[in-house]
């Protein structure tokens, strides 16, 4: 079956829904999200715990209320959606081919393309746990997953590892099921989730948090049977003499998210040092009417700030859509400097750029009394004052467009400077 | 009392059970796992080995180079991803192409077609290989295939043609009777004319059961990374570097299913099932393989594994009747390149060993093929939707990463061969063996299994006994 949109979005999690309203708020009527869950809102139905909206609807909701006003905005707007519907693959004519039970296998021949696909965990695959490979050893998601859709519990005695905010609202949730958890290590001397997580998941509950140590063996011939811990040392090696062995049957891993990205991947389009896709200001990646936005670009600590980027490029697609967003030769480079991760965007096409750009980064590790500094070839054209920044918490400058003084092509380094002391 | 029974159910007694399918005969297969092919035969480096590298004269050489040239056809046979992609034996120093020289003699030998090539024909065919390069030694009739589907496939097909398989049975004992064997197991007692112990890491267990033996098994790990399939062609043939007495070294490869695999370490430890991986060993293997290929992206990485080599203390494949008993016939020692050579094992111990201790009788009605296994990720567009228009299940994705469905799980659990666990639903259909590995799949594959068993999830294993991933209901 071949259909024709305007704009399809691949994932209607908070930015593919966010993205979808504001491009029909722009003009776009043709759209289709194509979401691959039984259900819109994507990771956010796993939450229900609260914390979210204080900056999208100025009110304190839980994720399922968030992403429940949303759906009822795109509801209200008519916008059409596929569930249960997975994107196999993205054409380079922009065809999205998804398959699903009804319909069997459909190519949508779109105009313009926002990826939306969210993110996924950091496994023990990726960072190759020594030791054994049983039973037991799951991602936090995957637990949380297991709870609140199937009913069931993957630990009675369980330890976590990386303090993610993922893993801590596990920690509670486990221990109000009356599973006993053991504590949680984390490789870097702090913490990588929200404070307000560390006090009430784990001080509340009593669960020690291990800083800077990690699990350095696994045993288990089938099911988990325990864990060593250990202290790492500046370079996150492990600690000889520092080792502490805990019985558990549930190891939770918690060590972050990344951008599930590969349907932009296996177009070969090319990534920033977040893993998603490399964009511009207007969150279009390097294909022309293809966007990008949420966690499958960077990964977001608050849904309110996935909304807001999602609707940059909501209405970014409707001006693509339009004939209204023109490349042009002369592009900005935005480059992560000194002590900074990544940034969003990874290009600045000054003529189309809105008065204020903001330039979204994380930096590596806390850090106190310290300046953001814009460096604009060569030259500081910002500087703003911190007095903590932390990598568990994305930062958001806005830069105005008068700073760049019409200078339309060059980079722009982000880096961290330590505050001077005289 | 059966007429042949085969303890493992690894490449080896999948394919002795395969072959023997082919004969009136009534075969058991014993396996202690709770799936074929758990032990040696999945975690290896899965080459189809041209067989340049084995010593001429040797079992090891002989079997290589035969079961190289069966493969194409059983592969076609049985369904099985395979790809002769040819293999580059790369020198990286001026002194070792006097080296290669001697593989490639030693190869003419073999019967094994190899080619000289210099540094710059090797840069074009392999641009990531290091800019050392001296040049290499083209073998192009090894290849890669999936090691996973070779042996479930081959059992199924056993199956379908009357071989019975006893899966989580471990053989405990075995007592010589009038005209055959008793042979115990943890569940029951089978009796048999002819026994064949394949039991890998444990034949020289299982061969001591019977009489006293003059060779050793004796573990030898090797630990590999897996990377994503993060671009088709960052390496387009199997690369290895010189051999040495530890093995043919750590080589570099793409697998059938465009992932990248680098490894194996080559190390002797004290347990059979000892299967962890050290960040030590693993930082040697990055560091050997980066010789080769400078800029392997490591941080693609997406699982690590180990595998243990029953290596003989003979240093070549034991395949002989035991000394006393001529109907009790070892297949021990079957390290690398043991999956290659397993059809061509299988063929030599049933024609000539098996032959010579009972009458065989070929049926008139074997089939050689599996039932087809439908991937639509692999059709083409139009193919795939006239496909799932009529399969609906197969447009329900389960696994994100490798693309599998509903249908092709619903279909692996409902062949003759038995597909109990999570990790058997991974091996035949690849569901959880992406860069999530299992994050979005596994839940609903525990779930299938537990709707087509009619049974709790909590009894839901992910392998071995004892390894439910599910332990309580929640309040
Ligand atoms: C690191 C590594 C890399 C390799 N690379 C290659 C390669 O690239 N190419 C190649 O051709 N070969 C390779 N090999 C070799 C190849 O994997 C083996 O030769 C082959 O898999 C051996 O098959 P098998 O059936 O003999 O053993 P296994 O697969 O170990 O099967 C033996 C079976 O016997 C069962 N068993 C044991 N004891 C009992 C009992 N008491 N009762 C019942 N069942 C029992 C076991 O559970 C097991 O399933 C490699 C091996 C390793 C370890």
């Amino acid at each position: 079956m071949v259909i024709e949109k305007d704009l399809v979005i691949i994932g209607g999690g908070s930015a593919g829904l966010a993205a979808a309203n504001a491009a029909y708020d722009s003009g776009v009527k043709s759209i289709l999200i194509v979401e691959k869950g039984p259900f819109l809102g994507g990771i956010l139905n796993q939450c229900i715990h609260n914390g979210f909206g204080l900056h999208e609807f100025k009110e304190e909701l839980t994720g399922t209320e968030f992403f429940t006003r949303l759906t009822v905005e795109s509801e209200k707007r008519g916008i059409e959606y596929r569930l249960n519907s997975f994107v196999t693959k993205i054409g380079e004519d922009k065809s999205v081919y998804y398959t699903n039970k009804e319909e069997g296998y459909v190519r949508v021949k779109a105009k313009a393309i926002i990826m939306s696909a969210g993110c996924y965990e950091r496994n023990a695959g990726a960072i190759g746990i020594p030791g054994d490979r049983p039973a037991g050893v799951i991602t936090a998601g995957q637990a949380q997953l297991y709870m609140n859709e199937y009913g069931y519990l993957v630990g009675k005695k369980v330890f976590i590892l990386g303090s993610g905010d993922i893993g801590l609202i596990m920690a509670r949730r486990m221990s109000l099921e009356g599973a006993k958890v053991l504590g949680v290590a984390e490789i870097m001397p702090y913490s990588n989730g929200l404070n307000r997580n560390i006090v009430q998941c784990l001080e509340d509950y009593g669960i020690p948090l291990y800083l800077h140590h990690t699990v350095s063996h696994v045993w288990g011939k089938s099911h988990l049977e325990k864990i060593e811990i250990s202290e790492v040392n500046d370079a996150l090696q492990p600690i000889k003499g520092t080792e502490q062995v805990f019985e558990c049957d549930t190891l939770l891993l918690s060590i972050g998210l990344i951008p599930y990205n590969n349907l932009l991947n296996q177009l070969g389009l090319p990534t920033s040092r977040s893993r998603g896709a490399w964009v511009n200001e207007h969150m279009e990646t390097k294909m022309d009417g293809v966007f990008s936005c949420g966690n499958v670009l960077h990964v977001h600590d608050l849904a309110d700030n996935v909304v807001a980027e999602a609707k940059v490029a909501g209405k970014a697609a409707a001006l693509y859509l339009q004939n209204k967003l023109p490349r042009h030769e002369e592009l900005i480079l935005v480059e992560p400097g000194d002590g900074v991760g990544y940034t969003v965007p990874c290009e600045i096409d000054l003529e189309n750029a809105e008065e204020k750009i903001p330039v979204k980064f994380r930096v590596r590790k806390p850090t106190k009394e310290c300046y953001i500094t814009y460096t604009f070839n060569g030259e500081v054209i910002k500087k703003i004052y911190k007095q903590t920044i932390i990598p568990s918490e994305m930062e958001i400058d806005p830069i105005p467009k008068d700073l760049f003084k019409g200078e339309k092509s060059g980079k722009l380094v982000v880096s961290l400077t330590p505050k001077e002391v005289k | 009392m059966f007429d042949i029974i085969i303890i493992g159910a690894g490449a080896i007694g999948s394919f002795l059970a395969r072959t023997l399918s082919q004969y009136e005969s009534n075969v058991l297969v014993l396996e202690k796992e709770n799936d074929v092919g758990n032990v040696t035969s999945m975690a290896n480096s899965a080459i189809v080995h041209s067989g340049y590298d084995p010593v001429p004269g040797t079992k090891k050489a002989r079997f290589n180079v035969e079961g190289n040239r069966m493969f194409p056809e059983i592969c076609e046979e049985l369904d099985v991803s395979f790809r002769q992609i040819g293999s580059l034996t790369v020198a990286i120093e001026e002194k070792q192409l006097s080296v290669l020289k001697e593989l490639a003699e030693r190869g003419k030998k073999n019967g094994v077609p190899t080619k000289m090539l210099t540094a710059e024909e090797v840069l074009a065919m392999e641009p990531n290989i290091t800019k050392d390069v001296k040049g290499a030694l083209l073998c192009p009739t090894a290849g890669i295939v999936n090691p996973f589907t070779l042996t479930a496939h081959a059992m199924e097909n056993a199956i379908d043609n009357g071989v019975k398989l006893h899966l989580g049975e471990a053989v405990k004992a075995i007592k010589k009777i009038n005209g055959g064997f008793q042979v115990d197991t943890d569940v029951a007692t089978y009796e048999a004319k002819v026994v064949i112990n394949a039991a890998g890491l444990y034949s020289e267990e299982i061969a001591k059961m019977v009489e006293p033996i003059s060779w050793k098994i004796n573990p030898r790990k090797g630990e590999y990374y897996v990377l994503d399939h993060f671009r088709p062609g960052f390496v387009n043939h199997v690369l290895f570097p010189l051999p040495s007495e530890k093995g043919k070294g750590i080589l570099v490869t793409s697998t059938t299913s465009d992932n990248y695999l680098v490894g194996p370490s080559s190390e002797f430890v004290d347990e059979k099932d000892d299967f962890s991986t050290d960040p030590l060993t693993l930082k040697d293997v990055r560091a050997q393989a980066s010789l080769m290929v400078p800029n392997i992206p490591f941080p693609e990485q997406i699982r690590v594994f180990s595998g243990l080599r029953a290596t003989p203390s003979t240093h070549d494949f034991i395949i002989e009747p035991a000394k006393k008993n001529p109907n009790f016939i070892n297949v021990a020692g079957i390290e690398s390149p043991g999956l290659v050579s397993s059809p061509a094992i299988a063929k030599y111990v049933v024609e000539e060993l098996v032959s010579a201790v009972f009458p065989l009788k070929k049926k008139a009605n074997w089939n050689p093929s599996v039932r087809k296994y439908i991937k639509p990720s692999e059709m083409k567009d139009e193919e795939r939707e006239a496909f799932v228009k009529a399969h609906p299940e197969y447009g329900e994705m389960v696994c994100n990463c490798e693309q599998v469905s509903v249908g092709e799980i619903k279909d692996v659990l409902s062949r003759s061969l038995p597909c109990l666990t999570i990790k058997a639903v991974k091996k035949r259909t690849r569901a959880g063996f992406g860069k999530c590995q299992g994050g979005f799949c596994q839940p609903k594959v525990l779930m299938l299994l537990a709707e087509h068993y009619g049974i709790s999830p909590l009894e839901i294993l992910y392998d071995k006994e004892g390894s439910n991933i599910l332990l309580k209901e929640s309040k």
